[in-house]
């Protein structure tokens, strides 16, 4: 019988099983997908928010200004892309510039520090010089920061498996059953586990499985956002996120730079019935990329690299549901819609803190808290790139030319702790494939790598585990 | 940091060709850097026959073609590293190479060769919406999947773009036994070689829809189908025409982008028509000593182009070694009338009147046309062509007392005269 399983292997279920990973117990994370971070946590916008948005007194308020907080540290400690790039609010009308300073004061009640209006065209271009002509004012959040949720996902993943948390793969769970001495967990597969305490951090899923177990139902409803990415000659366009201020058109959409310099757009909002449905739809890139020029009109469309898009967990409570549920020893971690990423941080700590004092566990006498993630060849000086290839001559072989990825980074990405399996989990962890050709280039050399590593076939490389392999066989 | 006088960036038929045209003008201190494990380049999965009908009177397959070259550079014993990736070239001709036997390695050239070749444009550039399924593939890398690793891409195969490497594909995963069902192109004409409409879709009676595009691609884990539509003259795609085509797999042939970024590194200059450097006859950049030839400098239909091209780069970048210096005074060249660019680009208004070809490329499908050389207005060349096609590069080939005319002059232009677009 484990002590505790987490469903769900994204930032949240990561986040937690590493802070829980400080305490003596046997925890394992259940995750459907063939890796972590496959849903809400690698398709969304990577923005950790200054607080300001978010209801006064609600959870979201609470963990967002506690978990933004946290990201210097957290980022240091665990070797993730994270800079405090700053967040403005644009104001495109006159009428409307109340609507910022209705923000600041929000912010202000959450507890969001250093904010300020700039008024003015000329003063708002200071800050952001190939902003529009159109923007009167904007809300200036100097705490706003960028991330990379995957590798910050990643990153929680390996350092609780160092701490010894077990990850299961492709391990859907079908039902929970909750009994006198704790619960009985069932995968697809036919994996059954029992573990005193279960932990709901299943994202747009987590309705299901909350509502296996609980009398109080929720109900959780994938809502989809599109996003455009444009390559990185684009990345002097903006330096802070910049978001634009909601009108009766609706909620706009942002512009910002990302951790790895690409600017980024969107996303638009659409609910979905299908909990699996990322599509994106040529109406929908049309309007994310329309809505972002009114910001930046200087984008070009000849400049996109590819689209994506994600599913928000959008429960209609109008805020996360954190905690022990009515069933002893269930909890909730559901709804995690923005601000989900930037409360993350938080969210773990709590959680963890919470289950930990119920039951009594003692705190592990060594626990790895830091952790060093893959030295990535593209940023070293050259000096460093050559004591890398004197280490280890695989460091200078380029096997993704876009993005200037080595095979010791690739190698290094499927040999460490919950390594990647597929074309994804190398692409999450090392960029080969973000590139301008998209992949186009290292695909085949990759999937040789991922073959010899792993001891497979060529054929039975996958995209993302499961049915997605990426040729049908061998040629006559 | 060690000297070499010229350093050539790829070893595929652009590079080979420029190091056995600068070896037999007199250079010896040469170094081809390859990235892949053999020289060759792209020609080593183009197992098709066709390459070589004007060099060598011969129709030979990629790999043969590349052969040919890579014996006279191993012949005249030019020195090469292979699995050697070239990641900076500087302004002032310092090259940075990374290999796992040398390390990180930079040399400082008196002369560089950028030989660099194209990439695929990918999904992602021209926005196709849709499901994220396995299955989507640019038709470069599967080719290479197929000719290099031996294995299928998928077995129901609908093809996007009517590129020769689009329509190389249809005909090789033919072979291999899937089904192509389609092949669809965008424009009301074809970007590729007419021999290989006939010889890879006609004779495999594989439909080809001109004016159409994918619009959508369906299935989650596995690409299950693509939706075609109709496009307009504005090229928007029509929504009443929408249909599906169930497949397995869609290979994408929507261009090919040369590979200018170590270009771009040494602050060369590009030209946003062919995305190539600009270059004058002598396929100089507008930095001195720095030279382009083949796929980087323009997307070429012909590999017996590229060769000649890359032995002109190749001669020329031992003269510039040699102390020939550039000349500062340029022409540049103006393309009207439907000729889209010219290949150079520029012209050095010096006193060296030789033999030069201009390679060029028309926007259009136009019938009973002249290709013409004016100089100051006058036509001082006319080639009359019953055809001229996007995906077919023409090419000028001007005598010397012709250039001596251009050189002086005070514009140039390269026009189509009685145009009738198709």
């Amino acid at each position: 019988m484990k002590d505790i399983i987490i469903i769900g292997g994204g930032v949240i279920g990561c986040g937690i099983a590493r802070e829980l990973a400080r305490y003596q117990a046997d925890i394992t994370v259940l995750e459907r997908g063939n890796d972590v971070s496959v849903g809400t946590s690698k398709a969304n916008s990577g923005i950790v928010h200054g607080g300001y948005d978010a209801k006064p007194d609600t959870l979201k308020a609470k963990y967002n200004v506690a978990g933004n907080a946290m990201f210097d540290e957290l980022s240091r400690e665990l070797d993730f892309p994270f800079r405090r790039n700053g967040s403005m609010v644009l104001c495109f009308d006159e009428k409307q510039i109340d609507g910022l300073t209705e923000l600041l004061n929000r912010g202000l009640k959450n507890g969001v520090k250093d904010m300020y209006i700039v008024k003015g065209n000329a003063e708002v271009k200071k800050l952001e010089p190939y902003v529009s002509d159109n923007v009167v004012a904007a809300l200036v959040v100097p705490t706003g920061g960028i991330v990379s949720p995957y590798e910050m996902t990643v990153a929680y993943a390996e350092n609780a498996a160092v701490n010894g948390v077990e990850f299961r793969f492709l391990s859907e769970v079908t039902s929970v059953k909750k009994d006198k001495d704790g619960f009985t967990v069932t995968c697809a597969d036919g994996y059954t586990e029992r573990a005193k305490i279960v932990i709901n951090a299943a994202g747009v899923y987590a309705d299901v499985i909350n509502n296996m177990v609980c009398k109080r139902k929720l109900n959780i409803v994938a809502r989809k956002g599109d996003y455009v990415l444009m390559d990185k000659t684009c990345g002097y366009l903006a330096d802070h996120t910049m978001f634009q201020l909601p009108t009766k058109m609706g909620k706009g959409v942002l512009v910002t730079p990302t951790t790895h310099g690409n600017i980024l757009v969107g996303p638009t909002a659409t609910d979905v019935d299908d909990k699996d449905d990322v599509n994106t739809t040529a109406d929908e890139l049309n309007e994310a990329f329309a809505k972002a020029s009114l910001t930046v009109p200087s984008l070009a469309r000849r400049n996109i690299i590819t689209q994506f898009s994600g599913l928000r967990a959008h429960l209609d409570l109008d805020d996360f549901v954190v905690g022990e549920s009515e069933v002893q020893g269930f909890y909730n971690v559901a709804g995690i819609e923005s601000p989900g990423l930037s409360a993350a941080p938080a969210i773990a700590v709590d959680v963890a803190l919470n289950v930990a004092n119920k039951l009594g566990l003692k705190q592990k006498p060594h626990f790895e808290a830091k952790r060093k993630g893959i030295p990535q060849f593209s940023k070293l000086s050259n000096t460093e790139r050559e004591k890398l290839i004197d280490q280890n001559p695989l460091y200078g072989k380029i096997v993704c030319r876009c993005e200037v990825v080595t095979e010791g980074e690739i190698v290094d990405s499927i040999r460490r702790p919950v390594g990647a399996k597929d074309l994804d989990g190398v692409k999450r962890r090392t960029r080969a494939g973000m590139g301008r050709c998209q992949a186009g280039f290292c695909t085949p050399r990759i999937m040789e790598i991922i073959a010899r590593e792993l001891g497979l076939d060529m054929a039975d490389v996958t995209k993302r585990g499961g049915e997605t392999n990426v040729v049908v066989g061998k040629t006559k | 940091m060690r000297n070499i006088n010229l350093v050539i960036v790829g070893g595929g038929p652009a590079g080979l060709a420029a190091a056995k045209a600068a070896y037999d003008a007199g250079e010896r201190d040469i170094l081809i850097l390859e990235r892949e494990a053999e020289l060759g380049g792209i020609l080593n999965q183009c197992i098709h026959n066709g390459f070589g009908l004007h060099t060598f009177k011969e129709e030979l397959t990629g790999p043969e073609y590349a052969a040919r070259y890579i014996t006279e550079v191993i012949n005249r014993n030019i020195c090469y590293k292979l699995n050697a990736t070239v990641i900076d070239v500087s302004n002032s001709k310092v090259v940075t190479y990374v290999s796992a036997e040398d390390g990180l390695v930079q040399l400082q050239a008196k002369a560089i060769i950028l030989a660099c070749g194209c990439r695929e444009r990918p999904r992602g550039a021209i926005n196709i919406a849709g499901m994220r399924g396995a299955g989507v593939f640019s038709a470069g890398t599967a080719q290479k999947l197929v000719n290099i690793d031996g294995y299928l891409p998928g077995k129901e195969v609908v093809i996007l773009g009517s590129g020769d490497i689009g329509l190389i594909m249809a005909r090789r995963m033919t072979f291999e036994g899937a089904h192509v069902s389609a092949v669809v192109e965008l424009m009301p004409y074809s970007s590729g070689l007419n021999r290989n409409i006939v010889q890879c879709l006609n004779d495999f009676d594989i439909p080809l829809y001109f004016s159409h595009t994918v619009v959508d691609i369906k299935g989650k884990d596995r690409v299950e189908g693509v939706v075609i539509a109709q496009v307009d003259e504005k090229l928007q795609p029509i929504k009443s025409t929408e249909r599906l085509i169930p497949c397995d797999t869609l290979l994408l042939s929507v261009g090919l982008l040369p590979e200018n970024e170590l270009a771009k590194n040494a602050e060369v200059q590009l030209s946003n028509t062919t995305g190539g450097a600009v270059v004058d006859e002598n396929l100089m950049t507008n930095v001195d000593g720095v030279f382009e030839c083949g796929n980087v400098l323009h997307v070429h239909d012909l590999v017996d182009f590229v060769s000649a091209e890359s032995e002109n780069a190749g001669k020329c970048a031992v003269d510039y070694i040699n102390g020939i210096a550039p000349c500062r005074d340029k022409t540049v060249i103006s393309c009207t009338n439907g000729v889209r660019y010219c290949v150079p680009t520029v012209l050095n208004r010096d006193e060296h009147y030789a033999p030069q070809s201009f390679k060029m490329r028309v926007a259009n499908v136009f019938k009973k046309v002249e290709l013409a050389v004016l100089a100051d207005g006058v036509k001082i060349y006319g080639r009359k062509r019953p055809v001229v096609a996007p995906g077919e590069m023409e090419n000028i080939t001007l005598t010397a007392e012709q250039m001596q005319t251009l050189k002086q002059a005070k514009t140039v232009e390269i026009t189509l005269i009685k145009g009738e677009v198709k």
